[in-house]
């Protein structure tokens, strides 16, 4: 148990810049869930931390201790794939019990930790078994069991739910949740799957193009998103965005739709007219008599909700969600509620707060 | 009746491979006066034991020397081991260098590995009897195999597999604390159990059935091996050949390989067709 400090990370590929200074501090025990769509670098940034690739520059500090010049073994920490990468030829015991035969531990403190950890995960029944035998998710449990024996610093998870079934998956990540609470060991986990890393991440790190877009926790970045990309990236069906200008001395909005909607909380800097970019949740979006008119193209039902999806005068997409079922009518009066309005600067996309 | 056209040629086939290998064992078993007035017996004779014992102790009937069967089989068989073995071990271990590591040349070596490929022993047969004998290795086992240990085919054929293995096995490895070696031997080695055996077979018929090679290198009867013998024994002209003796000694040289196939049988088909992922 440890925490954890990356500091000034960077990494480029030939002329690649893949990272662009990474600043992360993980305290003792906390889950970071870093998740960004492919190609963000959040998979180089653990493989980094993991030791399997080198920084072009920048620091790692694993309790304290600079660990960038170090191998992966020597880093006290423990990785689950998202293959797994269970050796095919070894018993699901041999394959736990491997880092630490190599490490030199004796033979009954091996045992120990085997069956402790097999214990732990439920998969006694299956130590005599090769991975091949297993299902994906007995399969999951013995990547997970591999690092648990290690008792290491860290855990760094790199997407291990993505090759599991739906239903799976989301009684894997339970699982996965109570375990790192239970054992405590700060944790690292790489995902795309936005409600994986809600669920699972005490805090998220919201990768965009090799910057981190957002560190925060996730009802934070669900309310208050540092930017358009994070705000529709989190949160489903993603966010509406509409453009418009400000008014009224920065107390206002008008929108290229239409009405002109004044902020709850206070007038944001800038000038008359300068344009700006207006978040609103499907979630948020209310049904009112005398609103503007969306005509619906798209009616998705989901039972306990439904979806609806349609164009605002001046053409812009809008998707609302209702906690119901769907209304009988071709178009549908909405409002848009001004505390649940993000204003966000339509040049550079970031979060203007009043 | 769709079956019939299918099982007549499958049993026009096996007839044209078996019936020369049935002529030799029919043959081992006559006189040699029997066969050498050219008849083409096809049921056993009674000189079975005798034609046997004559081939494995003396090699004929002593009108001219020939080396024992016995000997000839112990050296035909440590060399073919010596080939398979080595062949195995100088491939894997090449091909686990051009696959996993990188270092300066890499390809470079690669790529003259496989161009080895163009040059069949007989090609460079010249050079390689004189660095053999520059060598002092004249008339030795170790002249008789080394030349024929470096083989391309068997590094291009473990390289080819090496590559199938996922990076994870060699990223989980290096986060368990395994260093190249013991990753070769804990992890590498017995993922490819089934090639190695398949490789082995092939290769321990290869080295079986050298033939020019140790004509050239080795005079010296003490280490001639059964394949050279054999030919040695037939058409030296001024004696009649001992045709009996020469099928005996033609099945016991059979005999080996089969036993190779044989044994390794399951792992050969294992090897070939389907990998341990």
């Amino acid at each position: 148990m440890a925490s954890l400090e990356v500091s000034g990370l960077t990494k480029s590929f030939g002329a690649t810049h893949v990272l662009h200074g990474i600043d992360l501090a993980v305290e003792d025990g906390e889950m970071i869930v870093i998740v960004g769509a492919s190609g963000c670098g959040k998979s180089t940034l653990l493989r980094i931390v993991a030791g399997l690739e080198t920084a072009s520059s920048g620091s790692i500090r694993i309790a304290g201790r600079e660990v960038a010049a170090l191998e992966p073994a020597e880093r006290d920490i423990a990785m689950v794939f998202q293959n797994y990468a269970l050796y095919p030829h070894m018993t699901v015991e041999q394959n736990m019990a491997y880092g630490l035969k190599i490490r030199g531990l004796p033979k009954p403190e091996i045992a120990r930790r085997v069956a402790e950890a097999a214990g732990l995960l439920g998969i006694e029944p299956l130590l005599t078994r090769r991975p091949r035998q297993l299902s994906g998710g007995q399969r999951q449990r013995v990547a997970m069991g591999r690092a648990i024996v290690r008792e290491p610093k860290l855990f760094l998870f790199d997407e291990p739910l993505s090759n599991l079934d739906a239903k799976l998956r989301v009684q894997m990540r339970a699982e996965i949740r109570r375990l790192q609470r239970r054992l405590g060991v700060t944790s690292l986990f790489v995902t795309h799957d936005q409600t994986e890393a809600m669920t699972l991440g005490d805090r998220l790190v919201v990768m965009h193009a090799g910057h981190a877009a957002q560190i925060a926790t996730p009802m934070e970045i669900w309310a208050r998103p540092a930017d358009t990309y994070v705000a529709g990236f989190i949160g489903s069906p993603a966010m509406n965005f509409l453009e418009g200008t400000l008014a009224e001395g920065g107390q206002a909005v008008a929108l290229k739709a239409g009405p002109v909607l004044r902020f709850a909380d206070g007038p944001r800097a800038g000038g008359e007219g300068m344009p700006v970019t207006i978040g609103i949740r499907p979630e948020h979006v209310e049904v009112a008599e005398g609103g503007i008119a969306l005509p619906l193209d798209l009616v998705e039902p989901l039972g306990s909700e439904t979806v609806l999806h349609g164009r605002l005068p001046g053409g812009e997409a809008l998707v609302v969600k209702l906690g119901g079922p769907a209304p009988d009518a071709g178009s549908l009066p909405v409002a848009f509620p001004a505390p649940a309005l993000h204003v966000f600067d339509g040049a550079t996309g970031k979060r203007l707060d009043p | 009746m769709r079956r019939t056209w299918p099982h007549l040629w499958l049993l026009l086939g096996v007839l044209v491979f078996a019936t020369p290998i049935y002529i030799t064992l029919i043959g081992s078993t006559h006189d040699a006066s029997t066969i050498g007035r050219g008849d083409v017996p096809l049921l056993p004779g009674p000189h079975t034991v005798e034609n046997y014992t004559a081939a494995w102790v003396s090699g004929g009937s002593g009108r001219f020397t020939v080396t024992p069967a016995s000997r000839m089989l112990l050296n035909s068989t440590i060399m073919a081991l010596c080939i398979a073995v080595g062949k195995i071990v100088i491939s894997l271990l090449s091909a686990y260098a051009v696959v996993f590591f990188r270092f300066p040349g890499r390809m470079i070596a690669f790529w003259t590995i496989f161009m080895t490929l163009m040059l069949p022993v007989e090609v460079r047969i010249i050079p390689t009897y004189q660095v053999i004998v520059s060598l002092d290795l004249f008339n030795s086992m170790a002249g008789l195999t080394i030349p024929l240990i470096a083989s391309a085919t068997a590094t291009l054929l473990f390289r080819q597999f090496f590559l199938t293995i996922p990076e994870e096995y060699v990223e989980a490895a290096k986060m368990d604390g395994a260093g190249p070696m013991r990753f070769f031997r804990d992890i590498l080695l017995p993922l490819s159990v089934t090639n190695i055996a398949a490789l082995f077979v092939i290769l321990f018929i290869y080295g079986w059935n050298q033939y020019l090679w140790p004509l050239l290198v080795v005079n010296d009867r003490s280490l001639e091996t059964i394949v050279v013998g054999l030919a040695k024994m037939i058409g030296t002209g001024d004696a009649q050949n001992e045709w009996n003796v020469i099928m005996a000694m033609a099945v016991l040289a059979l005999l080996p390989p089969v036993a190779v196939v044989i044994f390794m049988q399951r792992w050969f088909l294992k090897g070939l067709t389907e990998t341990e992922k």
